[in-house]
């Protein structure tokens, strides 16, 4: 079982708890996008196997939507933070790094 | 190739059996082929033999990391049926459920091809209303289906609880041509009549990079060295991802878990597949007297083939509602595979941003029952360099182009 800490509420949830939402850090392509880029931004998706960055929502507590770095070919969960960040922080990037020196790094 | 017939059976018996030939070669890789295909499952395998059969392209490689049917193709629930609601859908399911029907022949192997009926249950007013609404497409389609009262789903499954606790039966889905098939004997039934034809079908072969020149797509570098290729068909189900990064292109594809089991084997006691899409679960009784069993697949990415227990929870208690029989049954084996989701639940055959090099993905909860429309449908895309009646819809641009082929509503859920 998944297991995220709630970078808000600090509670250790389980899945049944929490929501997941895809894909973290997508930007949303601007209005004189071309076609390409809007659907580059709607649908084509990094999926990768190893590190990953996946936006999640603690639904059954406080609400709230927050991002985990966690590995997809192991299950192993590197960290949690904040919405708000449109970058994974560098506490996160070290946390991932000290787990996986080889990792090719965050894009 | 030794054929398999009440005569040879036989006479092997009386010599105990040490007349049989292994079933296909496990041949060296050659330094180039014309058509390479990542991937040995189901669709890979079938891509193959009907590249030879319908195309006359016989210098062909199958390459498989791990060993033949060892993916999605030997982890399913083997539910065959084409009552989908999208015209594409249903054009290459039914090719695929009609070409079931004559496999076991066509291959000269027993694929245990079992038309004994799928019943996909209403439990809601909505779901009804959606039934009723495929089961007019259909008869559009030329698929033959019914919607049946729940007084006829007693009938055809005497233990079901009509009355379940959450989510009444308001009737159902009735294919009666739909049913099941041994999903190993589907490989190997490809696998020997690919290798019969001289293909080279190589296993414990892993792709890890993909090689271009002057803009095309020229060999696939391998754990057993360079292979040259001159057309690639990606077919990897789960690590369609990964494939594509190696080909330089993303895909609209996430990669799940989805997981199934089979219960200790009891007397028959139900001789059609039942789904209930509802309350997430499906079920159906194997030759063995084992209950086969899956629901739901996973919210998120994951390429362990390790599941949620929560989902495990969640399909046992719909099956116990809607089947309360079965509430003291022992469950044997339990197991995941990975899946290959699009966002409107549809596969997609396609050619590529690189020249040369077509995917063949995104079968997601659902593709066992289309492997032999899906072959047909991809080896017409290679041979030609263009997609047939079949492949067209469901190519990568009708992402860009906002023509979905949208079947998460009526196939929202694992089968
Ligand atoms: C639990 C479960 C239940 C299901 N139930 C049903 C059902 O009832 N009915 C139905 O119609 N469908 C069902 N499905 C879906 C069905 O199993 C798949 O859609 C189908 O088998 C996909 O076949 P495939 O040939 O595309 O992929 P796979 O059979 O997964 O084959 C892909 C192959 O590619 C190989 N590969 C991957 N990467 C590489 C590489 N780099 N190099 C070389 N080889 C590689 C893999 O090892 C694998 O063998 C179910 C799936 C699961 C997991
Ligand atoms: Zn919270």
């Amino acid at each position: 079982m998944l297991i995220l800490t709630c970078p808000y509420c600090g509670v250790n949830a389980d899945e049944t708890e929490l929501a997941p939402g895809g894909e973290a850090h997508l930007r949303r392509a601007g209005p004189d996008a071309s076609d390409a880029e809007f659907e580059a931004y709607m649908f084509e998706r990094r999926n990768p196997c190893g590190v990953h960055f996946e936006r999640w929502r603690h639904a059954a507590g406080c609400g709230k939507w927050f991002i985990a770095a966690r590995a997809t070919d192991t299950l192993e969960v590197f960290a949690t933070y904040k919405a708000q960040c449109t970058a994974p922080p560098a506490d996160v990037i070290r946390a991932i790094r000290a787990r996986r020196p080889d990792w090719e790094g965050w894009k | 190739m030794k054929r398999y017939n009440a005569l040879a059976i036989l006479r092997e018996g009386l010599r105990l059996h040490r007349g049989w030939p292994r079933a296909w070669a496990s041949p060296e890789p050659k330094s180039e082929y014309d058509v390479v295909i990542v991937g040995a499952g189901g669709h890979g395998l079938a891509t193959a033999y009907y590249l030879g059969r319908n195309h006359g392209i016989t210098n062909v490689a199958v390459l498989e990391k791990g060993w033949l049917g060892g993916g999605n193709t030997g982890r399913n629930t083997t539910i065959i049926r084409s009552n989908y609601l999208q015209d594409p859908s249903a054009a290459i399911y039914e090719k695929a459920r009609a070409l079931y029907e004559t496999m076991s022949r066509d291959l000269n192997l027993n694929v245990m091809f079992s038309p004994r009926g799928v019943m996909m249950l209403a439990q809601t007013e909505h779901e009804k209303r959606g039934y009723l609404r495929t089961a007019e497409a259909n008869a559009l389609q030329g698929v033959e289906t019914e919607f049946i009262s729940p007084a006829r789903v007693k009938e055809l499954v005497p233990m079901i609880n009509l009355e379940g606790p959450r989510y009444p039966v308001l009737g159902a889905l009735w294919q009666a041509r739909g049913g099941t098939a041994r999903h190993d004997a589907v490989a190997w039934g490809y696998a020997r009549a690919c290798s019969d034809m001289g293909m080279h079908i190589i296993q414990q072969c892993e792709v890890t990079g993909i090689e271009r020149r002057g803009g095309r797509v020229s060999a696939v570098n391998t754990t057993r060295g360079r292979i040259g290729c001159g057309k690639l068909a990606l077919i990897v189900a789960g690590h369609s991802g990964r494939l594509a990064e190696m080909a330089g292109f993303r895909l609209p594809i996430e990669s799940v878990a989805l997981q199934a089991m089979v219960s200790e084997p009891i007397k028959p006691m139900l001789d059609v597949v039942v789904m209930a899409n509802t309350v997430h679960g499906y079920i159906s009784q194997s030759d063995k007297g084992e209950l086969v069993i899956g629901g739901g697949a996973d919210g998120y990415n994951n390429y362990t083939q390790r599941g949620s227990f929560h989902h495990i929870e969640e399909t046992v208690r719909a099956l116990c509602e809607t089947f309360p029989a079965i509430g003291r049954l022992r469950m044997m084996r339990q197991w995941g595979g990975i899946v290959d989701m699009t966002g409107d639940r549809s596969p997609i055959l396609s050619k590529t941003p690189l020249p040369g090099c077509y995917v063949n993905c995104g079968w997601g909860t659902g593709g066992f029952k289309a492997i032999p429309g899906s072959g047909w449908a991809m080896a017409e895309l290679v041979a030609n360099d263009a997609p047939g009646p079949l492949a067209a819809p469901f190519s990568l641009s009708r992402f860009r182009e906002g023509r979905f082929i949208d079947e998460s509503v009526a196939a929202g859920v694992a089968h």
